[in-house]
């Protein structure tokens, strides 16, 4: 064997230790990182709280003309199939397009249920169906909605469906039922798990990140210090339903 | 022989009738059932108009029994004579339009099999939680008033039954109105007028449907309507008419005053397509202008055929103003981003093509169809007919001669 030879073959040798190190290194570690965002999980027995209030802030000017990924992910994680029928396949959240009447210029966000203080939907439901978590995220007791449709009326967002079809291949996370109204439930799947939203993780993998999810109440989360710091705005701030869900550059 | 003729006859017209009725409402259960095993697809609603021709009929059905009462308290509560023998015909009418109401509403449900659910968990922020406990509580505070009425021994109650019956039925159309009112959504509605227009819009409608019963009964019975109480009836009518039709002026000029909702103003009143036409042809010209025309007509007004055909003309305004309200006021897309032009997959920014669809239809009918088959059923066995005593009436000074 050569000298240069055996130096490859020392280099080599070299290379497989380290590799096998850092290996080992991520697969000791591994599970420490996903303990550390257990920890941050709730106990399935363990009661919603209210000193969470999990929102979100959506910067419109980092939001992509033609990107529909978080409304993909949104309908794949929730198991939501569009048949094509627009006016009645229930969308969670839709990308919108908007063009100023007076100046022409346009930009696009995503809407959807915007998780109200006070739900305007909450109020109207008759049976208690449509109900707000402890910590803020707006739900519907699939068990006892009745399907009269008064929080459709109700909801300033147009962000609830209404199910009008029978449903086949339903997510075991995500139950829904023919006739009764459903809208985005901030993954609270998800968020239960201490992940965030499907449509947040999308558009993050975009490159975009024009989706930031978190809890208000903290005061060290992203979110709280950058609605401390930068402009942000409610959709039909007027009705004062003090929302979760915030909006940039509108 | 001739009398025999007569109830043989009679006997067959009635089982004809019943039978009318009941082919409707079984119309009615079937496109229930139709709706609800292929889910609403089947129907013209979606996602942004949620509320369909159902509601229209259900609503007007459930306004029209709460101003069908209005003769019975004229009657009871204020002490007029000639109501007071009409008060079985207009409790009856009552619970016999609300139940067709409830029937239409409970089967338009997403899912109807819950009406347990309904009546047994309860949202007191709701004004529908409310209205389950009004619209339930009607059909007992008129049985009660009913009861008063018929039995001798409780008829010194019947003006204590009467006035509870009055304020309930007030208090439930303001409920009525106000499911709408208390909407903030949505241009349409979040008006505090809505509540005391549907209170107007139910005393007139209430009394058309009134006449036009009432009438029938008569020309069954072979009898005519003494003119003094025909001219005193329509002229109620024709004040109720003026009435839902100031209502209506004053909602949309407010409307028109702000800014904010001159366009949806403009697509109701002007460039909507179907629901312009709808309300200056349907409610203003037809269900208002023409009724007010035969009502009041020197010659016109004084006969029998006239008045009914105006009552028949306010029952086509009230669907035509409905259907202007409640979907019209859905089909405009909701302004979330003033000052923008909006479009997405899910419609926003653009006025949804509503069409009523047939099982809906016929659900809607159906609900007519229960409040028929009830008034013929309980007119025949109950004898309601109104039987005015004439000698009384002139005594009291409502009729001349």
């Amino acid at each position: 064997m050569s000298e240069k030879e055996q130096e490859s073959g020392k280099a080599g040798r070299r290379g497989f230790i380290g590799a096998s190190i850092a290996g080992l290194a991520t697969l000791a570690l591994a599970p420490g990182v996903r303990l550390i965002e257990i920890g941050n999980a709730r106990p399935a027995d363990e009661a919603a709280s209210s000193t969470h209030r999990w929102g979100m802030l959506i910067d419109t000017n980092k939001c992509a003309k033609g990107c529909n990924a978080c409304a993909t992910a949104c309908n794949l994680e929730n198991g939501l199939v569009q048949t094509g029928r627009p006016r009645t396949d229930a969308q969670w959240i839709r990308k919108v397009e908007l063009r100023d009447k007076r100046t022409g210029a346009t930009q696009q966000m995503p809407l959807m249920c915007q998780h109200c203080e006070h739900p305007p939907c909450v109020d109207v439901c008759p049976t208690g169906a449509s109900f707000k978590r402890a910590d803020g995220i707006v739900l519907v007791d699939r068990h006892i909605c009745i399907g009269c449709r008064y929080c459709m009326m109700a909801c300033p967002y147009k962000a609830r469906s209404f199910v009008h079809e029978p449903l086949t291949e339903q997510k075991p996370d995500v139950p829904r039922g023919k006739g009764c109204v459903e809208s985005c439930t901030l993954c609270v799947h998800r968020v239960d798990r201490g992940e965030t939203p499907a449509c947040v993780e999308a558009c993050a993998a975009e490159g975009h990140k024009a989706l930031l999810f978190g809890d208000l109440k903290d005061a060290n989360s992203e979110i709280a210090k950058r609605l401390k710091t930068e402009a942000s705005t409610e959709l039909r701030a007027n009705l004062q339903l003090n929302t979760g869900v915030r909006y940039q550059g509108i | 022989m001739q009398v025999e003729v007569f109830h043989r006859l009679e006997e067959r017209f009635f089982y004809g009738l019943a039978l009318a009725g009941g082919l409707i409402v079984g119309l009615g259960l079937l496109a229930a059932h139709y709706m609800e095993t292929h889910g609403h697809i089947v129907t013209g609603m979606d996602n942004q108009v949620v509320w369909g021709t159902p509601h229209i009929f259900a609503i007007f059905l459930i306004v029209a029994a709460s101003g069908v009462l209005n003769v019975a308290s004229i009657g009871s509560v204020f002490g007029k004579t000639v109501y007071k023998t009409r008060a079985p015909l207009s409790g009856l009418l009552s619970i016999a339009m609300l139940a067709g109401g409830l029937m239409v509403l409970m089967l338009d449900l997403g899912r109807p099999d819950r009406l347990i659910v309904a009546m047994t968990y309860y949202n007191f922020k709701s004004i529908f939680t409310w209205n389950v406990f009004l619209y339930t509580g009607l059909f007992a505070v008129v049985a009660v008033y009913l009861w008063t009425l018929m039995e001798r021994r409780m008829n010194r109650y019947s003006k204590v039954a009467g006035f509870t019956a009055f304020v309930w039925r007030l208090v439930l159309t303001t409920g009525t109105g106000s499911i709408f009112g208390f909407l903030v959504a949505r241009q349409a509605y979040a008006s505090a007028v809505l509540a005391p227009m549907f209170i107007v819009m139910s005393f007139g409608w209430g009394l058309a449907v009134f006449c036009i019963v009432q009438s029938a009964m008569f020309s069954w019975n072979k009898m005519e309507l003494h003119p003094d109480i025909l001219k005193r009836m329509k002229n109620l009518l024709g004040i109720f008419i003026a009435g839902t039709a100031y209502f209506v002026a004053v909602y949309h000029l407010t409307n028109l005053y702000f800014a904010k909702q001159i366009d949806f103003t403009r697509f109701i009143l002007v460039d909507g397509g179907i629901y312009p036409l709808l309300f200056w042809v349907g409610y203003v010209l037809i269900g208002t202008a023409i009724p007010l025309f035969l009502i009041y007509h020197p010659k016109l007004g004084k006969s029998c055929p006239a008045v009914i055909w105006a009552s028949v003309l306010v029952l086509f305004g009230a669907f035509a103003l409905l259907y202007v309200l409640i979907i019209g006021g859905q089909a405009f897309p909701l302004d979330i981003f003033p000052g923008k032009e909006v479009s997405s997959s899910f419609l926003d920014g653009q006025v949804a093509p509503y069409a009523p669809s047939a099982p809906e239809i016929l659900l809607g009918l159906g609900g007519i169809g229960v409040a028929f088959l009830i008034t013929t059923i309980g007119v025949r066995v109950l004898h309601f007919l109104p039987q005015d005593d004439f000698v009384q009436l002139q005594g009291a000074g409502n009729i001349t001669d």
